[in-house]
């Protein structure tokens, strides 16, 4: 498999301006002669499929969930990144620029990243045209505050909303076009499989999750923006929907995946509770701000956390990172806060987690300034766990959250399949191995808006494209692959339930794959994953039929893609012998224990290409060059 | 905790439905409802059952798709929060709960306690937005929106879209969902072009779903998991008037030359 990037010649501040020139145009007329097809409604789908049809395609759109604006973007709290400037801190699109190139521990690919930073200023006129209410200061400008791993003050946000008010806008410039006919809507509808003639993307086979119809679908151009695969841990703060089968069903036609085992473990989200838990919540980073996070100095101190005095806390962020503090990027939080908690340090009943303690912001600016800044949060939290945060330290543990490997796309954001786009989380471009706070609503957005909706006119022009119906036998097949998988769910008639296996899967991964790997534990995993797949198929129960809403059935579904995908990317972990941003092998670190990268052996994107089931997946590698962010070691000391 | 669950189980749109009892056992009181509805769920199928359908994503309380009558109360008994976010801690040892769907003639029943909400997406599709298409905006920044007025705006603009507010009205009105949607948009300077045709189509909308009128019973607002106030209803009702007395014929947009 040859990996062409296509990024534009020129200096890096110039790429993006003279590839759109460069790039062939579809005119006004002919925009309604073809056919787009966006799978997803996110931050990504949402905005590309609105704009799309605002151009004068022909879009068909499709969701799983009952509505295009429940998305799993709408959970993201803290804020979107944009290098406005607004606050005179130093800020600029090379800044931001910089900030996350470091910030992904040099894997991402620079010139993907500096156009993020240069779009990331449209982004926000954009949404203020939309009506997202985003904070505003008395005079009537836009307010911002800091996130993790920058030190200027970037951030947008809807108090601790913004995700759900960023797509409410999307949505909402989606529904106009849905009222006027130019998208065709197919909420409660999945995704099953991709239809790929004369090596191109030409459609899709969905299946109707309230009816169980399978139904094919053609077109000229498939976008995929479903999301990341933060659900294959099982516990995680992703919604309870959110999938792969999009991108593993994509993979296995032909899409090769990038850097699968790049995932982010948040580091402020809520302890788990106990076994029956079914998913993790997470605290806005935007909270370490102001809150402070710390441990007792002595191990096993069990004594209530404010009767401990100040000389016995140890705030272990602070103290290691002083010019950063309590804003260390999000990988080095969490991994800093697992370490203290297997020194024994940690707190709350099951000994995995830290403090965030506000006892110190609330005396610099009153409760009611705190209130006001995290209010919702504080709620949430004391909703979860019946402690009232403003007078108790909050307990908090890392969390999968973000995955940053997805399918591999080239400048464009096509992957190697033509005709296949993918955009948002569910690709790989920009976040390299550690995504900055604030940066996945930026991406998405930048992606849906401004950047695929120009890209994929230069695909129209110049594919080629000869007209297909679904009356081509690719699809004939690709349908009866479908049924005939479903049939063989509802066939196994076993004694477990999809939710069992998907849990023992997710320990297995948080365990051999999670915030600390070894190449041990990885080939631990290898083995018994193929085992625990295997009784899977044999022993699963799926209830009910497949003619109707079928939730177990569409469970079991997922689940079966993330067995397979789960072995990808502990491959992928065993593979790259370094540590860098969210992947850290224990057996590559520091003398004091951070990250120990290897770029001369591993500055490269892993863009894994299927080889059919139970053979080898082929490693194909997209080497990675900094001309303008020079290979360091990311310090935040 | 041990508790008695009376459901309702109703196999498909066109199907009869029932109340079923089952039994849920050794739930932790630390569990949110919708764990304890997993546990069950798990029950069910061990022992040849189908499990209860119901909606449900994020478990964060913002994603809207989560919609149980839970004792006849949307959301359950607990203020502001929505099903996702109450816990079994709110419940008494050994307690019976009923647990039903929306019930309003304009969210039919997809099974069991999942309803079609889709009338919702249409009554935005209808008008709740601003017409922005990407790429035209000027800088954020030259918008000026004072403090209050964005307070206020977000207040409305958070509106999750579950439905919980036409639930829990006797007319089976949605006028909370559609007076936030007209609040939120209708109090910024952005809104400001659109905002009396916006609110007549969104109301016209509204009522050719089916949904009931509005006569102030006031318990959307206390059911809405995110306490949105029927000032917004009070909202709607104002820019309605108001557009349908000084809305003009839209003269053609063509010109000549």
């Amino acid at each position: 498999m040859e990996l062409r990037a296509r990024v534009p010649e020129g200096p890096i501040e110039q790429k993006w301006d003279s590839h759109r020139f460069e790039m062939k145009l579809v005119n006004p007329a002919n925009k309604r002669k073809y056919t787009i097809i966006v799978v997803g409604t996110g931050l990504a789908g949402g905005s590309a499929a609105a704009t799309l049809a605002e151009l004068g395609y022909n879009v068909k759109c499709f969701c799983f969930q009952d509505s295009p604006r429940r998305a799993h973007s709408i959970a993201a709290q803290g804020g979107i990144n944009a290098a406005k400037n607004y606050q005179n801190d130093g800020d600029s699109i090379y800044r931001l620029f910089y900030d996350t190139v470091k910030g992904g521990d040099f894997r991402s690919r620079e010139a993907n990243v500096y156009r993020l930073a240069q779009i990331s200023v449209n982004i926000i006129d954009q949404c203020v045209a939309q009506g997202v209410p985003f904070a505003r200061e008395y005079g009537g400008l836009l307010a911002n505050r800091s996130f993790g791993g920058a030190q200027v003050s970037r951030t947008f946000y809807a108090r601790g909303q913004t995700g759900q008010q960023l797509l409410l806008g999307a949505y909402q410039a989606l529904e106009r076009q849905i009222g006027k006919g130019m998208v065709q809507m197919y909420p409660r509808t999945e995704m099953l499989d991709l239809v790929v003639i004369d090596g191109v993307a030409r459609g899709i086979v969905t299946r109707n999750l309230v009816t169980g119809a399978i139904e094919s679908h053609a077109a000229d151009a498939v976008i995929l923006g479903s999301g990341g695969y933060g659900n294959v841990f099982y516990l995680s703060t992703n919604a309870k929907g959110s999938n792969a089968t999009a991108i593993w069903r994509a993979y296995k036609r032909g899409a090769a995946f990038a850097n699968p085992c790049f995932t982010q473990i948040h580091p402020t989200c809520i302890p788990k509770s106990g076994e029956y838990q079914s998913k993790l919540t997470l605290m806005s980073e935007s909270l370490r701000n102001d809150g402070r996070v710390w441990v007792p100095l002595k191990k096993g101190d069990t004594r209530s956390p404010d009767t401990i005095p100040a000389e016995e806390r140890d705030y272990f962020l602070e103290r290691r990172y002083p010019s950063f503090g309590n804003l260390v990027p999000r990988d080095v939080a969490s991994r800093a806060a697992k370490s203290i908690c297997d020194e024994g340090r940690g707190v709350g009943t099951t000994g995995l987690g830290v403090y965030l303690d506000f006892a110190s912001a609330i005396e610099r600016v009153g409760e009611a300034t705190i209130r006001e800044r995290y209010g919702n949060l504080f709620e949430m939290y004391q909703r979860i766990t019946d402690e009232n945060p403003y007078k108790v330290p909050m307990r908090i543990y890392p969390a999968v959250h973000y995955t940053m490997g997805g399918l591999w796309v080239d400048y464009n954001l096509m992957s190697t399949i033509p005709g296949l786009h993918v955009i948002g989380e569910a690709n790989f471009s920009d976040h390299g191995a550690n995504r900055l706070g604030a940066s996945a609503l930026m991406q998405g957005l930048a992606d849906g808006y401004f950047i695929v909706t120009n890209t994929i006119a230069d695909y129209l022009a110049t594919a080629k494209l000869p007209p297909v119906d679904t009356s081509r036998g690719e699809f004939r097949d690709a349908e009866a692959h479908v049924a005939a998988r479903t049939k063989r769910f509802l066939a196994a008639k076993g004694t477990r339930t999809v939710d069992s296996f998907h849990r023992e899967l997710g320990n297995l991964m948080w365990e051999y794959c999670g915030m600390s790997r070894t190449a041990e534990g990885l080939q631990t995993a290898l083995e018994k994953i193929p085992k625990l797949r295997e009784e899977f198929w044999r022993d699963v129960n799926v209830p009910g039929s497949a003619d109707t809403l079928n939730q177990a059935l569409e469970k079991a579904g997922r689940v079966a893609d993330f067995f397979e995908l789960a072995e990808l990317m502990c491959l992928d972990a065993l593979e790259r012998r370094e540590s860098c941003g969210g992947h850290f092998r224990e057996e590559y670190r520091t003398p004091d224990g951070e990250a120990l990268r290897d770029d001369e052996h591993f500055a490269y994107v892993a863009a894994w290409e299927y080889a059919g089931d139970g053979a080898r997946p082929v490693l194909n590698k997209e080497p990675l060059t900094f001309d303008y962010v020079h290979l360091a070691q990311r310090s935040y000391k | 905790m041990n508790l008695t669950l009376r459901v309702w189980r109703q196999a498909g749109p066109k199907a009869p439905g029932r109340m079923v009892e089952y039994k849920a056992a050794d739930i932790s009181p630390e569990a949110s409802f919708l764990e304890m509805m997993d546990v069950v769920n798990e029950t069910l199928t061990l022992r040849g059952d189908e499990p209860i359908a119901f909606d449900h994503d994020c478990r964060e309380g913002i994603c809207g798709m989560c919609s149980m009558m839970i004792n006849g109360v949307a959301h359950g008994p607990n203020r502001g929060t929505a099903t996702c976010q109450l816990h079994m801690r709110s419940f008494e040892d050994g307690a019976l709960i009923y647990i039903e769907p929306w019930r309003v003639r304009a969210f039919p029943v997809v099974k069991d306690l999942c309803v079609d909400r889709s009338a919702l997406d249409r009554i935005v599709a209808a008008g709740g937005f601003i017409t922005a298409a990407t790429g035209g905006a000027q800088d954020a920044n030259s918008v000026l929106v004072s403090k209050a007025d964005a307070d206020l705006a977000m207040d409305a603009a958070a509106c999750i879209g579950c439905g919980a507010c036409a639930a829990a009205c006797p007319n089976g009105s949605a006028s909370l969902f559609t007076g936030a949607k007209i609040s939120h948009l209708g109090q910024l300077p952005q809104g400001q072009p659109e905002r009396y045709r916006r609110a007549l189509a969104m109301v016209e909308q509204h009522d050719a779903e089916g949904f009931g009128g509005c006569t102030l019973h006031g318990e959307c607002q206390l059911a809405c998991p995110k306490e949105i106030s029927i000032d917004t209803i009070a909202r709607m009702h104002r820019d309605f008037l108001v557009g349908a007395a000084t809305t003009r014929e839209e003269r053609s947009g063509s010109g000549v030359g």
